[in-house]
């Protein structure tokens, strides 16, 4: 019940930010130089065409009441309309989520997969040599751009040996993970830097905390002391330290759809841009922010299931 | 600024500033001087000389049209330096005030800005830029005003959260009583013991900014070419990536250099700071 509780009150905070979402993303599409129907039919829109969408897109409305339309529109699943598909943007955006969810899934998995071995082995070999080395190889990894990664990953993993497929998404659970791997991994070796770091630091207050001494003192083996009372705790501590890191993860894949010729949100962001598909980009921007939104409540409210200290 | 002795003998242990402190000055001597030492033009375009190898007349190998890569590794290294630092300086002094004067005021001011701060945080960090560029359209002051709209967040929460410590102590109690203006107090007593944590992560940042700056280049939405720049560079290689590894293989090297030396000066800046506070 309490639970229930905690989980309600945290979704009525999440009001307020979703409506800030809204006004940002809105303003997104007004701030640019000139105005929208002139922007979108081009220089070959005619005084009369540019006039006709500005009446359809409502441009002649006071501000706010444009505002208030736009956001009852997209409580109502209308996110308006496509100007290269020329149809509504709500199914087109959907269908691309599944594949950004799949991607965004894998490499947390990889990421948690990575970060858990090296951030205990470098927290047990404090300030030792094989802690220093962790450090400086996820410093390297960290600096790499993803897409740079990307393309040698290609040309080493895919051209030379041939391993995995060069681009796209694959059909089917086995060619879709082979797709999937490379573009997974190298966000997640991106992640990993920045998460390593965290869970060590709070690895090493677990091992130093009195209920892993006294498990200690009680005599049992030191291997059983890190299964039981060390792993545990660090596992609760991932799910939070990967919580934080939800954006740059699911921000991560903007690039890398790109270069992996994966058909999620990212790569239609980018396209989108470039085919000054305006409206299209208010719409993915409102998506991304929701599903960083949503990650993170979801985040939330499992740990406050794995860690029965925090208060409900 | 003077330095204690204590300090001056803690900088000498300090590894990662050093070795990260070494490999920035490198980077500045061959951005400010490898054009002159190595007077190659990186926007002339020769077909007769094209994607040639590494070799001593083009250490760096030349790219499609013929042009040397290190001539255009380090004008671009100039181009991306000064972006990223101008995207990473706005940030910081308007998220660092904003942070200040959030955490000093408290009550509806406090409440309010930190709305605004969580609204912006729900965004990825790439696509509220790209969108912004995108929208506003490629070139440089575009690219300055989408990273000062994106990164000021994270300055204000730092700065804030160190106010918050700092105006409970006793001698900012002392300074009201004394009658100082808020102006004054803030600026004067209160930024300088709150600033440090903000520096540090200024040098994460300048890592995220250039790695964000290049990848903006890469999809084609930042720095236009012919210009230099190592993200454009390196999707520019993209193609001959197979026969003509240099081409993309040396602007990425660039950044991974650029992004090594600022993280290990921001580790070495923390530690420095930490054990003196």
């Amino acid at each position: 019940m309490t639970l229930l509780r905690h989980a309600l009150g945290r979704s009525l905070q999440l009001v307020p930010v979703l409506i800030g979402i809204t006004l940002i993303a809105f303003f997104l599409l007004r701030v640019m130089p000139g105005d929208p129907a002139t922007l979108i039919l081009g220089s070959r829109g005619t005084p009369d065409e540019i006039a006709a969408l500005t009446k359809r897109l409502g441009l002649d409305q006071p501000l706010w009441r444009q505002y208030l339309t736009f956001l009852f529109d997209l409580l109502r699943g209308r996110f308006g309309q496509s100007i290269v598909y020329r149809t509504e943007l709500g199914p087109l955006i959907l269908e691309r989520t599944s594949a950004t969810l799949q991607l965004v899934g894998l490499s947390t998995a990889i990421a948690i997969v990575v970060t858990l071995p090296f951030a205990l082995l470098a927290a047990l070999r404090k300030d030792r040599f094989l802690d220093q080395a962790i450090k400086v190889v996820f410093v390297v990894v960290m600096s790499m751009p993803a897409f740079w990664l990307g393309i040698l990953m290609v040309m080493v993993f895919s051209v030379h040996l041939g391993l995995t497929p060069v681009s796209g998404f694959g059909e089917g659970l086995v060619e879709r993970l082979r797709h999937l791997l490379l573009p997974s991994l190298v966000i997640a070796l991106g992640t990993s830097a920045l998460t390593i770091r965290t869970l060590r630091s709070s690895l090493i207050a677990v091992l130093g905390a009195d209920h892993v001494d006294t498990a200690r003192a009680k005599g049992l083996r030191g291997s059983t002391v890190l299964a039981r009372h060390v792993l545990r705790n660090s596992l609760i501590s991932t799910i939070s330290v990967l919580g934080v890191h939800t954006s740059w993860v699911i921000g991560g894949t903007v690039v890398i759809e790109s270069v992996f010729g994966i058909p999620g949100l990212g790569s239609l962001l980018v396209s989108s841009i470039s085919a000054r598909d305006y409206p299209m980009v208010q719409g993915l921007t409102v998506t991304f922010a929701v599903l960083v939104v949503l990650v993170n409540f979801v985040t939330d409210v499992a740990y406050a299931i794995a860690d029965p200290r925090v208060k409900l | 600024m003077l330095l204690s002795p204590e300090t001056r003998a803690r900088m000498k242990r300090n590894r990662p500033l050093q070795v990260g402190g070494a490999m920035l000055v490198v980077l500045l001597l061959v951005i400010g001087f490898g054009g002159a030492v190595f007077p190659a033009d990186p926007l002339a375009v020769d077909f007769s000389t094209a994607l040639l190898p590494p070799s001593l007349d083009h250490p760096f190998g030349t790219d499609d049209m013929g042009r040397d890569v290190l001539a255009r590794v380090i004008a671009a290294g100039l181009v991306d330096m000064e972006i990223a630092v101008v995207c990473v300086v706005l940030p910081f002094v308007i998220g660092s005030i904003v942070g200040l004067v959030s955490g000093y005021a408290g009550g509806a001011v406090d409440a309010v800005i930190m709305r605004i701060v969580d609204v912006f945080w729900a965004f990825p960090f790439y696509v509220l830029v790209i969108s912004i560029v995108g929208s506003l359209g490629p070139g440089i002051g575009n690219m300055f005003l989408a990273f000062t709209l994106v990164t000021w967040i994270s300055f204000a929460r730092i700065v804030r959260a160190e106010v918050l410590v700092v105006k409970r102590l006793d001698y900012v109690a002392a300074t009201r009583v004394l009658g100082y203006s808020h102006l004054r107090i803030m600026f004067r007593h209160v930024l300088p013991n709150v600033v440090t944590p903000a520096i540090v992560f200024m040098m994460s940042d300048v890592v995220l900014t250039i790695l964000a700056v290049t990848a903006l280049g890469f999809l084609g939405l930042g720095i236009q070419p012919p210009t230099p720049e190592w993200g454009v560079m390196i999707a520019e290689g993209q193609n001959f990536i197979l026969d003509a590894w240099w081409i993309s293989v040396f602007p990425g090297l660039a950044i991974v250099w650029v992004g090594i030396s600022f993280a290990l000066i921001g580790d070495g800046l923390d530690d420095l700071l930490r054990a003196k506070g």
